[in-house]
């Protein structure tokens, strides 16, 4: 089933002066159609300004659509009644994690979300305790969120959300604002929601590396998707992708320049560990 | 020499019982002209190492010297080091105030108490060096996109001619190819006026493809101060650390393992083509 579908989707934004007069209008969103299956881990990808986040918001309710329209698990984000089901079912992590705590204490921040949805105070304990622990942070349910690092402080925003029982995970760049240790935890812990847990997610990143492990990449450009296909398939295209601001990973790169090179092994190599098993195939350097 | 770190060691909360040593003993040499990566994860000690570069905070054992000069030295100005380090902090975008791009550029300059015609020189002059075309000059910075924006604020503190820029993690947040642009034109910035560049970053690929030279900061001491080339020679001991090698040297060294006749030490994919085509040819 579809968790999240777009059809013909468009966002428009009144651009205006200081004083209030109309300057333009920007089209954020052009006729985006494209729907995320239950369970799914997908990745959007897109230089700065593409639409990428405008579009997250979407399936949060916490922007509308201009023209086309939006269900996530079948609810119309346009029907005023379905916001909070919406909001249940579609999670959000954002940027910057400080900006999303809130409690004083890790459990209690945890805690807000099923407590604002009127879920019954021992149930709320028991949902705390599980979601700390699937992200890897239930040593510290009494600390402060102060006292913690840029990582851990997003993996207690991911329990927040987790602890709503949410079917989908919108996280949109989580990992910006990280450092690597950082990163690679909170992005085990959103491995470990998709696997375990089978939580949708809907990953918006610039770090090509995390992309890697995605069902479904989705690239946009000027408020389009322009490039769909699992990550294997997107990440063949390294010319297409460098003339969208974007990137590859290094191993990537560097298998396609061997290939321009005349070293006859496949596109699109994702890990270290394909290089060297499509290198082998073709009986180079033995 | 340009600026040297001697014996430097800051504690946080001195004296109570949450004290917690920040740097130990760091003695680091800044020459004229170089581009730095400054590299160690999170709590390692970079930060405070760079606040002491322009005095935010005062060595309380040990020295900073600032060409020769103490800057602990009760003489020193102190307010002349600040523009001669400029400090371009994390999302420097936040810092932009004024009404529009070139009167936000000229803010620095005219603190220094230069006259109008210079402020304006200077303005013009580091929002060129950083790409930022006439057209936006008079419009307002916030309607600019997330890169412009963080041009022209390290424009801002590129107008006061620092001897020495330090940027903390002057690419978190931009896309790829934004960060490519960013870097290209540090180094630009670096090979046109001569100034020393310290980039602090949490990416080894980039400090391998610009710095010439990187210091690892490790639990408030240097761990390593040597050109990329040596530094990444220590694979594992980064790995230990909570770093690492860049990611095309890892791929080297993974082939290295599997029976490829290719070289460690190398640092960027083009290199690394290079490498292979020689040794394996094919």
């Amino acid at each position: 089933m579809e968790i999240v579908k777009s059809e013909k989707l468009s966002f428009e934004y009144i651009r205006r002066d200081e004083e209030g007069n109309v300057e333009g209008i920007t089209r954020a969103l052009d006729d985006v159609s494209l729907s995320v299956k239950e369970g799914e881990f997908v990745a959007i990808l897109g230089h700065n300004g593409s639409g990428k986040s405008t579009f997250a918001k979407h399936i949060n309710a916490l922007l509308f659509p201009t023209e086309g329209v939006i269900h996530v698990a079948g609810m119309d984000t346009n029907d005023y009644g379905n916001i909070w089901p919406i909001r249940e079912t579609a999670g959000m992590v954002f940027q910057n994690p400080d900006n999303q705590i809130i409690g004083q204490v890790v459990e209690e921040d945890v805690g807000f979300g099923p407590e604002n949805m009127g879920v019954p105070t021992k149930e709320i304990w028991e949902r705390v305790e599980e979601s700390l622990r699937a992200v890897n942070m239930y040593a510290y349910r009494k600390a402060s969120p102060n006292r913690l690092s840029g990582g851990q402080k997003q993996r207690v925003s991911i329990a927040g959300v987790l602890a709503m029982h949410p079917k989908c995970i919108v996280l949109d760049e989580p990992t910006a604002m990280l450092d690597p240790n950082g990163r690679k935890d909170v992005i085990r812990a959103i491995r470990a929601l998709n696997d375990v847990e089978k939580i949708t997610v809907i990953l918006i990143t610039h770090y090509m590396n995390e992309v890697v492990n995605a069902d479904r990449v989705f690239v946009m450009d000027k408020g389009k998707v322009c490039m769909e296909g699992t990550p294997k398939e997107i990440f063949s295209k390294v010319e297409d992708l460098k003339n969208l601001r974007l990137d590859v990973p290094q191993v990537t790169e560097f298998a396609h320049a061997l290939r321009k090179k005349g070293i006859p092994i496949p596109e699109g190599i994702l890990t270290n560990a394909e290089l060297i098993e499509a290198l082998k195939n073709v009986n180079v350097g033995k | 020499m340009l600026m040297l770190v001697n014996n430097l060691t800051y504690r946080y909360n001195a004296g109570t019982p949450m004290e917690s040593v920040a740097l130990k003993d760091v003695n680091i040499q800044i020459n004229k002209g170089e581009f730095i990566g400054l590299i160690g994860h999170t709590g390692s000690g970079k930060s405070t190492l760079v606040q002491h570069l322009n005095g935010l905070l005062k060595p309380v054992e040990g020295a900073v010297y600032f060409n020769g000069e103490d800057i602990s030295d009760p003489d020193f100005d102190l307010k002349s080091l600040r523009f001669k380090v400029g400090l371009v902090f994390q999302y420097p975008e936040h810092q932009l105030f004024e009404a529009d791009v070139f009167s936000d550029v000229c803010f620095g300059p005219k603190n220094m108490g230069l006259s109008k015609k210079e402020v304006e020189l200077r303005a013009f002059t580091a929002l060129k060096q950083v790409g930022i075309e006439d057209e936006y000059f008079y419009q307002s910075p916030f309607d600019l996109s997330g890169g412009q924006k963080r041009r022209v604020a390290i424009a801002g503190v590129l107008a006061m001619k620092p001897e020495v820029l330090v940027l903390d993690e002057p690419t978190a947040g931009l896309d790829p190819r934004g960060r490519d642009d960013l870097l290209n034109m540090l180094k630009s910035v670096q090979e046109e006026t001569g100034c020393t560049i310290v980039l602090v970053s949490h990416s080894m690929e980039d400090v391998a493809r610009y710095a010439d030279r990187i210091i690892v900061m490790n639990k408030g001491e240097v761990a390593f101060d040597d050109t990329p080339q040596e530094v990444f020679k220590h694979r594992d001991e980064l790995k230990s650390i909570g770093l690492g090698v860049p990611d095309i040297t890892e791929t080297m060294y993974k082939l290295k393992e599997a029976g490829f006749k290719v070289s460690t030490d190398v640092l960027t994919v083009e290199e690394a083509v290079e490498d292979f085509i020689r040794g394996n040819r094919c």
